[in-house]
């Protein structure tokens, strides 16, 4: 199936459940879904109700049992463990709720890293990095450790590394899930920005109202069942 | 080298457990170096024989001698240049604890069939001319004290009585590989004594060095000594001073079998224990790897990285386990000299201990590097949360 005119995400008849010894315990029944290039959408839903494994479909990093994925016309579910490889690399860009940096490289390592992947010369390299850490206000930390930084800095950091390789696609999990109120505003201040000054289009995972109140669009998953569309602004 | 960077630091982000490792490596690199070099030594003998030389001796043991008669016979065989008579004289210095090895031999046929003994032509002459003489090795001078001109008294074993001899000459080897404790003295003098106190034992030699034009007739001489000596009272057996050599190191297979399984298993420890390492440090990191893995970074690249650590570590401690081998084999070669007076490390020594090294680093790797290709990302990032 060929993805919509401007659909940056083309989810059809998506399945999956998960094996625990011989139980199979489904997670995502018959999902479809569709999200327009530079939409702001957030997935909300109670803990266990497939939030995150559907993010994880859509990123790549997990495989359907039945349906489809098109992502920027690329049909995900077909690749090999090579090229969804090679896809993830260059197509998006995943925020984690504990950030996940490498503690033993700085911040500017950090974010540097995904370029390894990419064919740029190492001066090429170091001007992105630099760059991706002056978008989210970290020129000033470029040698410091993650455990050197806060929270808040660590995840602006995972932004910084996110948007580095210039995907289309960020996707994040409960990006606020781990920060304070005043961290977390930073961070969603510094999404919306990406989302609406770089065109991202941005799919997160969130629990925190206030954070889903900066998408425009909030679908909402119960027991692996996706809700009707819940539009708030327009991108 | 950003990654080279990143796997150094990864390597040695738990430093006590990384050095500890080292350790391991180093120690076990430094048994295996030194174990090796224990078997070279023992073969040394017969890596240091010369192929224009035969050994001819009793064809039923080397414990039986032969008739002092056969040398003239030996010397008309086509293809012979020298004949020496040479006889094991196993006499002990003041204790048994200070072995060394001495022979009788006929000096000036026995020199010019053994030109690694360099001496001053001086002393060597004077030691030919003394019946009662005796040359001795440096290493040998050194370590009892001995001086030109001092006498020496060896307690005979075999041969009974006090035997008193002079010393006139000191050798020292062509190569390092020569060794340099060796105790020689006039067959004559042994032959002449022992028609005095023991005539039936006189005009015996227990073996003789045969010396050939070229390496290419050694197997028909041999042959045609044992045949001028077939169905006589005392058959020979002749073979080239390397099988000589080797029948003697046979009679301690057994043991050089043990060492070898030895070494063998000190590297195959060292790996488990240097794999358990790795397994637990993939272990505690599989959401790194999670997160290298969504970044993009492929198996090829996860396990480069696993392996590039793995590898640090290891080399690490062979390098340290080969520099620690050099003064350990000193120390070594100090206190067993009288055993292996030749314990030299060996290039192929320093390139196995490099090899295992290499392999122990790889061994370690397999698993981990299996287990964190082989997990999918999102199992391994729900560990983390």
């Amino acid at each position: 199936m060929s993805a919509e005119a401007g659909s940056a995400v083309e989810i059809v008849a998506v399945s999956k459940a998960y094996r625990r010894g011989a139980t199979v315990v489904p997670v995502l029944s018959d999902i479809s879904l569709s999200i327009r290039d530079g939409e702001f959408l957030a997935l909300m839903g109670p803990s266990g109700s497939g939030k995150s494994t559907l993010l994880n479909l859509i990123a790549g990093i997990d495989r359907v049992d039945s349906g489809n994925i098109t992502i920027g016309g690329v049909d995900i579910t077909s690749l090999s463990e090579t090229g969804l490889a090679a896809w993830r690399a260059s197509a998006v860009g995943f925020i984690f709720q504990f950030y996940n940096l490498i503690p033993v490289l700085t911040a500017f390592e950090n974010v540097e890293l995904p370029l390894l992947l990419t064919r740029l010369s190492r001066k090429a390299r170091r001007e992105h990095a630099a760059l991706a850490l002056r978008i989210v206000h970290l020129s000033d930390r470029t040698d410091h450790y993650p455990s050197q930084l806060s929270g808040g800095e660590q995840q602006r950091v995972a932004i910084a590394r996110a948007v580095v390789t210039d995907p289309a696609i960020l996707v994040a999990d409960e990006p606020t899930g781990d920060l304070d109120r005043v961290s977390a505003e930073e961070v969603l201040s510094l999404m919306d920005r990406l989302n609406r000054e770089s065109g991202k289009t941005i799919i997160m995972v969130t629990h925190d109202p206030r954070a889903a109140a900066k998408a425009h669009i909030i679908r909402r998953l119960e027991k692996g069942i996706l809700d009707d569309v819940s539009p708030q602004t327009g991108p | 080298m950003f990654l080279l960077k990143l796997v150094l630091k990864n390597a040695f982000r738990h430093k006590l457990r990384a050095w500890l490792t080292i350790l391991s490596v180093t120690i076990a690199i430094l048994a295996f170096g030194l174990l090796r070099t224990v078997i070279d030594a023992w073969y040394v003998g017969a890596e240091e024989s010369s192929p224009n030389r035969l050994i001819t001796r009793n064809a039923v043991s080397m414990t039986f001698s032969l008739p002092l008669a056969y040398r003239e016979k030996i010397a008309r065989t086509p293809g012979v240049t020298q004949v020496c008579p040479a006889s094991w004289f196993g006499g002990v210095y003041v204790d048994e604890k200070n072995f060394f090895p001495n022979f009788a031999v006929e000096p000036r046929s026995y020199f010019a069939l053994y030109p690694e003994y360099v001496f001053s032509p001086e002393q060597q002459e004077t030691f030919f001319r003394d019946r009662k003489g005796f040359a001795a090795g440096r290493k040998l001078t050194e370590r009892f004290g001995w001086k030109i001109g001092d006498t020496v008294t060896l307690k005979g074993t075999i041969f009974p009585g006090n035997w008193e001899f002079v010393l006139r000459a000191v050798y020292h080897g062509r190569d390092e590989n020569v060794d340099e404790r060796i105790f020689f003295f006039h067959w004559d003098y042994l032959n002449e004594s022992l028609k005095q106190s023991a005539p039936s034992r006189a005009d015996q030699v227990g073996a003789y060095v045969v010396g050939i034009d070229r390496p290419e007739i050694a197997a028909d001489v041999a042959l045609a000594v044992d045949n001028t000596f077939k169905n006589s009272l005392a058959e020979t057996l002749t073979e080239t001073e390397k099988a000589f050599a080797l029948s003697f190191v046979s009679m301690t297979e057994a043991i050089v079998t043990v060492i070898r399984l030895v070494s063998l298993a000190v590297i195959v420890i060292i790996a488990a224990v240097a794999a358990n390492t790795m397994s637990m440090t993939a272990r505690e990191r599989i959401g790194e790897f999670a997160v290298l893995k969504t970044l993009g970074f492929g198996g090829r690249r996860i396990a480069a990285l696993i392996l590039g650590e793995s590898l640090v570590v290891a080399l690490s401690g062979g390098l340290f386990g080969i520099l620690f081998t050099f003064p350990a084999a000193a120390v070594f070669r100090s206190l067993l000299g009288n055993y292996f007076p030749v314990f030299q490390l060996s290039v192929r020594t320093l390139c196995l201990d490099g090899a295992a090294a290499f392999i122990v680093g790889a061994a370690a790797a397999i698993i981990p590097i299996w287990r964190t290709t082989s997990i999918k990302i999102a199992e391994a990032l729900r560990r983390i949360g």
